[in-house]
């Protein structure tokens, strides 16, 4: 807040505001929102570490090698890096206060969304139906569980894209719903930056080894 | 019912899961029964569940959420002393054949219980309420910046108490130690739902913490008044800040490797097993990386309340402001870096043992120069030796000892000899009752006047204070003696009997402070039976220097009138000095956040899902985790969380007080 809190001419000095304006609704939330995801970054980060670690133990079981379809990860990485960009395009028609072209493209980001997380459970399906599953090794342990979590994370990202598009339905794009869509943009586009982390570190690094 | 269908329905929960072969359990159960009975009773008989419910429960109010912090706390401190009173009882006796009067069953889920509860459930409230209670007052703000995610916060820290708590009469607790390491926590060696207790109260707890470091982050960073910029602040706001950044960066580590161990416990998976490629010692090093900033996150709040204490009772500024909050802040990152001296003794090689040495080692300067800061703040100060001060000074002793036995520790060979030993345990309690137990105690002292507008009973705190201190040196030097000697912690029996003094002595400090906490709650009693005499109607009793001291005792729903302008680090203090004259009319209605019931029921789902996990009962974990998604979603519909208080209620409140102020004249 900028108020001018030298003294006033007539030499007095000021100890309070005599005409406050309240902080607007929402003051602190990006703020807020950004420590959170740095919170949720360290879980990531922790994961990466654990796979860091854990990820040669194939105990005498299969390795990414073995089992991973780059193929596969490479379109899974496209759905994930496309539902960004159409994010984006939601974000700008919201600047432009075009409601039905707003939840237009939320509504195509959360189709890819879907499809990223489809394509991944097959994969796991694949991967579990040869045995591969997350009781196998300390690695295939550390890889469900690092690409798991950030699969739940995006799970729980399509529920509240969902979520925000009733209320968008409902209220419009007033000032607290562009907010939350700001924050769930925030929350999107660093799910695609640990995907990139995931796709270089577990499946690239992973198959040359 | 067919066993399958009982299965169903209450997972391994059966009747042979209550200890009532325990008569000790059984007897404590009783206990509790009628207590809880007679509180339950006395609170339907006097009507008190509504006003509970509407004004405390619900509401939003950092100050009141503070005060239930506090509670929380120090109802859970009389749980973990109990367990420290058998704990010392069982070493007294167990000497010359004797098997004490603990089976190691009971033995190893009371020292797990002990750390657990005075760690998460007495240390991480005091200091998370303080917090909560005066930051906000501190910063001449009306609130946290998330008012409902505090109220959550604190439910959910109950929530994991109360699952510790249900683990004393319905199954076990984890009798692993209070960290839980694997192998003995995983799913081979402990398949009793103890350490599923453990698990599922930290991480409901956890979620809670996390998230009120994230809002007071952003109260502090945001909602400072005008004039408070960063290096304005007083210093335990400024600790404040460190802690929460400490909390925010370390709590996710613990949830997960929490989760990767539940992962082991529940899935199978081999992340800190033996065999197929897992590592216990992972679980070690990750669990430690939360560990030790857990240390700072609990003993830097104390820091800043000794930092106010100092100065106010010194009547002078505090000495060396800056290098206080410098040092404050190289405390915060060297705390991630000496994680690893919790086992030199893992094997890791003497470069890397070094580097952890000597890291732990520089940790000892910042703090060595806030040791000097407050004895330079008391040089030549007109010191008045209430009881916040008192306590101030017990600390400052107390505490160089702990850290010099700390920077002894910190060296790896000789911690090879003293790791895991009694040594080891005198230090701990050294710094954590000399630093955190005691700064708190302070912090309750000084700040009780604030929040309820009388004094604690001077007599009755003198009694809790000298008890508590001879309590400690009693309890705690003989262990330093004992560690020396080679007893290693956690043991139930011993075969030398000359060692059996120690143990008593160690006992008879454990009574002190005993004696201690029942005074300090005599203390309460007979203060507020004589609240009259020590009532305090100015909101400044101390002649204190921050702004909390500028409002009334206790502050209105709003702090203050009209938000403060701040020109100096003691803003109080220099509004005094510079004739500031409270202002009577020109009052404005104020904005405040509304109270609701949602952050208690979440708490509540949340609890409910982590008693289902815990037992498998796999339905009531699916339909509390389902309420949850459906409440909380629920809430994001409700849009208007906020009210304005009329002028007229603020000119009431405000009149009142500029009547209590005349009549004190």
């Amino acid at each position: 807040m900028t108020v001018a809190i030298n003294p006033t001419q007539s030499g007095e000095p000021v100890f309070y505001l005599a005409d406050e304006h309240p902080h607007p609704e929402g003051y602190s939330t990006s703020l807020g929102f950004w420590i959170y995801l740095m919170s949720d970054c360290l879980i990531f980060a922790i994961l990466f570490a654990t796979f860091g670690v854990l990820g040669g133990n194939y105990a005498a079981g299969p390795a990414p090698k073995d089992l991973f379809d780059l193929n596969l990860v490479a379109v899974n990485t496209s759905m994930l890096l496309l539902s960004s960009i159409t994010y984006g395009f939601a974000m700008l028609t919201m600047q432009q206060n075009k409601v039905a072209q707003t939840q237009m493209w939320l509504a195509i980001t959360g189709l890819f969304g879907l499809a990223f997380i489809g394509i991944e459970l097959t994969e796991f399906a694949h991967m579990i139906h040869e045995g591969a599953t997350p009781q196998r090794s300390a690695f295939l342990s550390a890889f469900f569980t690092l690409v798991g979590t950030h699969g739940l994370h995006v799970s729980c990202g399509l529920i509240w894209l969902v979520t925000l598009m009733v209320q968008v339905w409902k209220f419009g794009l007033i000032e607290a719903n562009r907010r939350r869509l700001m924050c769930l943009s925030m929350f999107w586009h660093f799910l695609d930056v640990v995907w990139i982390g995931v796709f270089t570190f577990v499946y690239l690094l992973g198959v040359l080894r | 019912m067919s066993p399958d269908l009982l299965k169903l329905i209450f997972g391994r929960l059966g009747l042979e899961s209550l200890p009532l072969h325990e008569p000790i359990v059984v007897g404590t159960f009783v206990v509790v029964a009628l207590g809880g009975a007679v509180l339950l009773g006395g609170l339907t008989y006097f009507r008190l569940w509504g006003y509970l419910w509407r004004e405390w429960f619900t509401t939003v109010d950092h100050k009141r959420i503070g005060i239930m912090y506090m509670i929380l706390g120090i109802v859970m401190l009389l749980r973990g002393f109990a367990d420290a009173l058998m704990m010392r009882g069982q070493q007294m006796l167990a000497f010359g054949g004797s098997e004490g009067y603990l089976n190691a069953h009971h033995y190893d889920q009371v020292f797990t219980a002990h750390g657990v509860i005075m760690i998460f459930f007495v240390a991480m409230p005091l200091v998370t309420g303080l917090m909560n209670y005066v930051v906000p007052l501190q910063i001449g703000a009306r609130d946290v910046s998330f008012p409902f995610l505090n109220n959550f916060s604190f439910w959910m820290t109950v929530g994991g108490a109360v699952l510790v708590m249900a683990s004393l009469f319905i199954g076990e607790f984890a009798r692993t130690g209070w960290l839980a390491y694997p192998p003995l926590s995983n799913i081979g060696y402990s398949p009793d739902v103890g350490v599923d207790y453990y698990i599922w109260a930290l991480q409901v707890a956890g979620v809670g913490t996390t998230l009120s470091g994230i809002n007071l982050i952003c109260t502090i960073v945001k909602l400072r008044c005008p004039g408070m910029t960063m290096m304005k602040m007083p210093v335990f706001t400024w600790t404040s800040l460190c802690t929460n950044v400490l909390i925010v960066a370390s709590f996710p580590v613990l949830t997960v490797v929490l989760a990767l161990l539940s992962l082991d416990r529940y899935v199978g998976t081999n992340f800190f097993t033996n065999d197929f490629g897992g590592s216990p010692m992972m679980y070690v090093n990750l669990i430690w990386i939360w560990g030790h900033p857990e240390v700072y996150i609990l003993v830097l709040p104390a820091f800043g309340i000794f930092s106010e204490v100092t100065s106010t009772f010194s009547g002078k500024r505090l000495f060396g402001y800056t290098s206080m909050v410098y040092a404050t802040v190289v405390i915060t990152i060297l705390s991630y870096l000496v994680w690893l001296h919790h086992f030199f003794t893992m094997g890791s090689g003497a470069s890397v043992n070094s580097f952890f040495g000597i890291t732990t080692m520089i940790i000892s300067i910042p703090t060595g120069a806030k040791m000097f800061n407050w004895l330079f703040t008391m040089y030549r100060g007109r010191i008045r030796y209430e009881l916040p001060m008192m306590w101030t000074i017990a600390f400052m002793l107390t505490f160089v000892i702990g850290g010099m036995t700390g920077v002894l520790l910190a060296v790896p060979p000789a911690d090879f000899v003293l790791h895991n030993s009694l040594f080891l345990i005198a230090h701990f309690h050294n710094v954590i009752i000399g630093g955190v137990v005691f700064g708190a105690f302070a912090g309750i002292n000084y700040w009780f006047p604030k929040a309820f507008g009388f004094k604690l009973d001077p007599f009755w705190g003198k009694m809790s204070f000298w008890f508590w201190v001879t309590g400690f040196y009693l309890a705690f030097m003989p262990l330093y003696v004992l560690g020396l000697m080679g007893v290693t912690r956690r043991l139930r029996v011993f075969d030398d009997p000359s060692l059996q003094i120690w143990f008593v002595i160690a006992a008879i400090g454990a009574v002190f402070v005993f004696i201690g906490i029942l005074s300090m709650l005599m203390q309460f009693a007979v203060s507020l039976l004589k609240r009259e005499q020590l009532k305090d109607v100015t909101g400044d009793p101390w002649d204190a220097r921050t702004l909390e001291w500028a409002t009334s005792s206790p502050p209105p729903d709003y702090n203050f009138a009209f938000t403060p302008v701040v020109h100096d680090n003691d803003a109080w203090w220099d509004m005094k000095k510079r004739g500031y004259q409270r202002p009577l009319t020109g009052f404005k209605p104020i904005h405040m956040p509304s109270s609701t019931g949602t952050g208690i029921i979440l708490a509540g789902l949340a609890t409910a899902m982590g008693f289902g996990l815990i037992w498998y009962m796999w339905w009531l974990a699916a339909v509390s985790f389902i309420a949850m998604l459906v409440v909380g979603i629920g809430h994001t519909f409700n849009y208007h969380r906020d009210f304005d208080i009329p002028a007229e209620d603020v000119i009431r409140t405000e009149d009142a007080r500029t009547k209590l102020l005349a009549g004190a004249k």
